[in-house]
């Protein structure tokens, strides 16, 4: 029954394609359970096929799977992968080997991880194209070199002779898409190419990628979980959840006129009404020109940097990895003692050294972060977690704590039954909540809170976000909300601080900060967010004043 | 381009030599503890208070014990390591063919032992898990678990007695043929293979594994290397530090750790003459085998370092 002449212009066409995987959940028997539920596709020759969904949607999986891969015990139980006419299923290993690296290339999300250290670029880079035997050394480097050049990566004839560690991670990425295109292959599978980017150096690695797929008409299969990036570039998206198919259709038809309400609330993420409030007339914490360095260094990470918080308020600091935002709250609470400058706290100067910190100056400032699996004890139970600033700060025991630990709970949006559950027990965005409670534990007046929604889906994220701003109301705790990611700060702030190399380079009220004229950082920084709007990216790279830092 | 490296290195080794002057220390420092001296030693029952008196003076006894240190270091350094009280020889003289007849014996356990061991461990990793893999370990493992003494034994009954194909008894002696060499060193060597080859074996496998969770080696995979060339060139590379740390620890092992293969095979090394002159409580041979022990432990263990810190390309080719 299977199509033995594919249309011209075919290239990729997955059919009922299924796969599982099997768990081992402790003290239960192992259990099959179904990653991918009978989802087809086709691709033509030249196309770009965006796979949309949250984590856990099978995307990457389904990516991987043209090229015959299942990460970990990940295994195609059904269906059909017909490739350039053949069923690649049927091949085994020898044939999965052999189209691997030649009609199909991978570019994944993390190319600091993806490369290997211990080799230099170029050999990477030609590695695919000499073991398959589709050029020689010669060949591939000058085919490599031209690639670089493509993705106007600086120095092209001899950033290959570099190794991975020397070069940074917006050019590393474009480094992997030219070890992509080297072989030149029938498909790419791009798995969150630029999730791992910084939104200024994103949208450079992103028009590099967009016109090496035009000038090269390799078809590609672009995954990610940002509807705003995938528009930019694809052709057509598919919208999963849960393994499952949800819609298919053309990128204007589906960011335009979703059909599906999954599909329209991925649209419609990130609008969180916020009234901005005016700042009080005294802030309870300030922080006064202060400048720190790690180690002995002569670089300083923070230079002489001022910002104040008001009570019940929120403060975004926003800014590049590198610019200091997380190394500002570390400052504040005392794990890095500043070199100089001050932190004042209810108008009395709070010490450097978080061990010269009484305990109630502790209680005083908590701390979320973004991971929130790693910030929790795995051996220990969510009551136990949420529990323990009850016992340090109030010395409450028993049954007294027991009550609050299921008030916080409440707080939180979950119910008594987690009381008993370990970490791992939890999804990320209930992990994240328990982080929560924890610091909302300790009855802080402020909350730092660092990145917490950058590891989250948008969904998810935007319930945290939520919760975060019902739970000011009702305590009246003040935030610190470190952040790279600008639709987040509209939705929550009240004041900005826009960081910049260890400088703030851009203070003051939201409306007034995110009103024009800008600085020409801020500005960089603002028209670098993606928009859910086809032609943006031509737009804004044509619009741009300065360039990022990381390049 | 290349100061971070040499500023490693140079800091390992003066560490190294700092390392050494304390267990020189220390080794000169235990031989003091103990009752009795050199003097009590020489004259032993026939000692009088006069005779014990006069030997002391001739010895220097009577020095204090740091100006004695110093006078024994400085003999070290120039290549002087005192006089056996037990035969009168010079001790560096008879060391140094015992040294150099361990070595000889170290070496070729060590060329059979270290290229097998890692082969095995990334065979092993390339089934893993597979009964491939049991086997290696199972294998390894118990030969690590028999005592060497037992294996030495065994080897000599199967080889030396049943099939004679290798002499039980290792005799070595100036200007022995090398092939007869060999086959003389041809039993403790593979006893000594025996013992080292689990532990080398097993941290290749874990330091590689360990690194097959990268995802550096899933982007080797998507481009269709094979399973064996994955390990090969993406794996072991970054796990080459553990390796050769475990790898010198046993190659120190083989070089000190000998004496009892040495006394079953009864070959002239350095730990048959250790043993010796323990039994005959002769002070200065047991600080002068004790210095060379330490300073090959501690040489390798820098060789180890340095070979760790080349082998990272961050600090061979700084940004």
């Amino acid at each position: 029954m299977a199509d033995k002449h594919p249309k011209s212009g075919m290239l990729l066409d997955i059919r009922n394609l299924r796969i599982e995987a099997t768990v081992y959940p402790p003290g239960e028997p192992p259990k099959n359970i179904v990653l991918v539920h009978d989802v087809s596709l086709t691709l033509e020759k030249g196309k770009v096929l965006g796979l949309i969904g949250e984590s856990g949607a099978g995307k990457s999986t389904i990516g991987l799977s043209s090229m015959g891969y299942g990460r970990g015990g990940v295994r195609i139980t059904g269906g059909e992968v017909i490739l350039n006419g053949r069923d690649i299923l049927k091949g085994g290993k020898e044939g999965f080997r052999k189209l691997r690296g030649r009609e199909v290339c991978y570019v994944a999300q993390s190319a600091a991880a993806a490369f290997n250290p211990a080799h230099r670029l170029m050999d990477q880079v030609v590695e695919a194209a000499l073991l398959h035997g589709t050029a020689t050394r010669a060949e591939a480097e000058r085919r490599a070199v031209a690639l670089f050049k493509k993705l106007s990566l600086p120095n092209p004839e001899s950033i290959g002779e570099r190794f991975p560690h020397q070069v940074s991670g917006g050019q590393l990425q474009r480094v992997m898409t030219a070890m992509a295109l080297c072989s030149e292959p029938d498909l790419i599978v791009f798995d969150e190419p630029t999730t791992a980017l910084d939104v200024t150096t994103q949208i450079d690695v992103l028009a590099a990628i967009k016109d090496a797929i035009r000038d090269t008409h390799v078809a590609a299969l672009y995954i990610t979980h940002d509807l705003a990036v995938v528009a930019q570039v694809s052709d057509e998206i598919m919208v999963l959840r849960h393994g499952r198919l949800v819609e298919w259709g053309g990128t204007r038809q589906i960011i335009k006129e979703p059909r599906q309400e999954y599909t329209n609330a991925l649209v419609s993420v990130h609008q969180i009404e916020h009234e901005e409030q005016k700042p009080g007339t005294t802030p309870f914490l300030a922080v006064k020109s202060i400048t720190a360095a790690y180690g002995r260094s002569h670089i300083k990470v923070l230079k002489n940097v001022s910002v104040d918080i008001y009570p019940g308020q929120t403060l975004a600091v926003v800014g590049e990895s590198g610019s200091g935002k997380s190394t500002l709250a570390r400052a504040i609470t005392g794990l890095l003692p500043p070199e100089q400058g001050t932190v004042t706290f209810d108008g009395r100067p709070l010490a450097n050294r978080l061990a010269e910190r009484p305990k109630e100056d502790l209680r005083q400032l908590q701390m979320i972060y973004q991971m929130a699996d790693v910030a929790m004890n795995p051996r220990q139970t969510v009551g136990t977690i949420i529990g323990r600033p009850l016992e340090f700060y109030f010395g409450m025991r028993g049954r007294e704590r027991d009550k609050r630990v299921a008030e916080l709970l409440d707080k939180i949006e979950m119910g008594k039954g987690f009381v008993d559950r370990y970490p791992a027990e939890l999804s990320g965005g209930q992990k994240q909540r328990v982080c929560i409670a924890r610091s909302l534990a300790a009855k802080p007046k402020l909350i730092i809170c660092d990145e917490v929604t950058s590891a989250l889906d948008p969904l998810v994220a935007h319930g945290i976000l939520e919760l975060l701003l019902g739970l000011q109301k009702e305590e009246n705790v003040a935030y610190l909300f470190i952040t790279h990611d600008l639709a987040t700060v509209k939705s929550i702030a009240d004041s900005i601080a826009v960081m910049y190399r260890g400088e703030v380079v851009r203070y003051g009220a939201k409306s007034k900060v995110l009103t024009p004229p800008f600085d020409a950082y801020t500005d960089l920084l603002l028209s670098s967010v993606p928009e859910m709007e086809i032609g943006w990216l031509e737009k804004a790279i044509k619009g741009r004043r300065m360039a990022s830092a990381g390049n | 381009m290349s100061s971070p490296i040499v500023k490693l290195v140079a800091q390992r080794i003066a560490l190294g030599i700092l390392l050494l002057l304390a267990v020189s220390v220390l080794i000169f420092a235990g031989t003091q503890i103990l009752p009795g001296d050199v003097a009590q030693a020489i004259l032993g029952q026939s000692a009088t208070p006069e005779s014990l008196a006069n030997l002391r003076e001739q010895l220097g006894l009577n020095d204090p014990a740091i100006v004695r240190y110093f006078r024994w270091l400085g003999g070290v350094l120039t290549g002087d390591l005192g006089t056996a009280m037990s035969s009168g020889q010079d001790i560096a003289t008879s060391i140094k063919g015992r040294l150099w007849n361990t070595l000889f014996l170290a070496f070729w356990a060590a060329i059979v032992a270290v290229p097998l061991a890692i082969i095995l461990g990334l065979i092993a990793v390339r089934y893993r898990n597979g009964w491939v893999d049991k086997l290696i370990s199972g294998l390894a493992l118990a030969s690590t678990s028999f005592p060497e003494f037992f294996i030495g034994y065994v080897l000599v009954f199967f080889f030396a007695v049943q099939h004679q194909w290798f002499p039980g008894i290792s005799t070595v002696y100036d200007g022995m043929p090398l092939g007869e060499r060999l086959q003389a060193i041809a039993l403790p060597a593979t006893a000594l293979t025996l013992v080292v080859l689990a532990h080398m074996m097993r941290m290749t496998r874990a330091a590689i594994l360990n690194v097959m969770q990268s995802a550096y080696v899933e982007t080797a995979e998507l481009k269709g290397l094979s399973a064996f060339a994955v390990i090969r060139k993406h794996a072991f590379p970054n796990a080459i530090a553990p390796i050769i740390n475990v790898v010198m620890l046993n190659l120190a092992y083989l070089i000190v750790g000998v004496v009892v293969v040495e006394v079953i095979f009864v070959y002239p090394g350095m730990g048959q003459y250790l043993v010796d002159h323990v039994t005959k409580r002769d002070v200065p041979v047991v600080q002068a085998v004790g210095l060379i022990f330490a300073a090959v432990y501690i040489s390798l263990n820098i060789v180890a370092d340095i070979a760790a810190i080349v082998a990272n390309p961050r600090l061979r080719h700084p940004k």
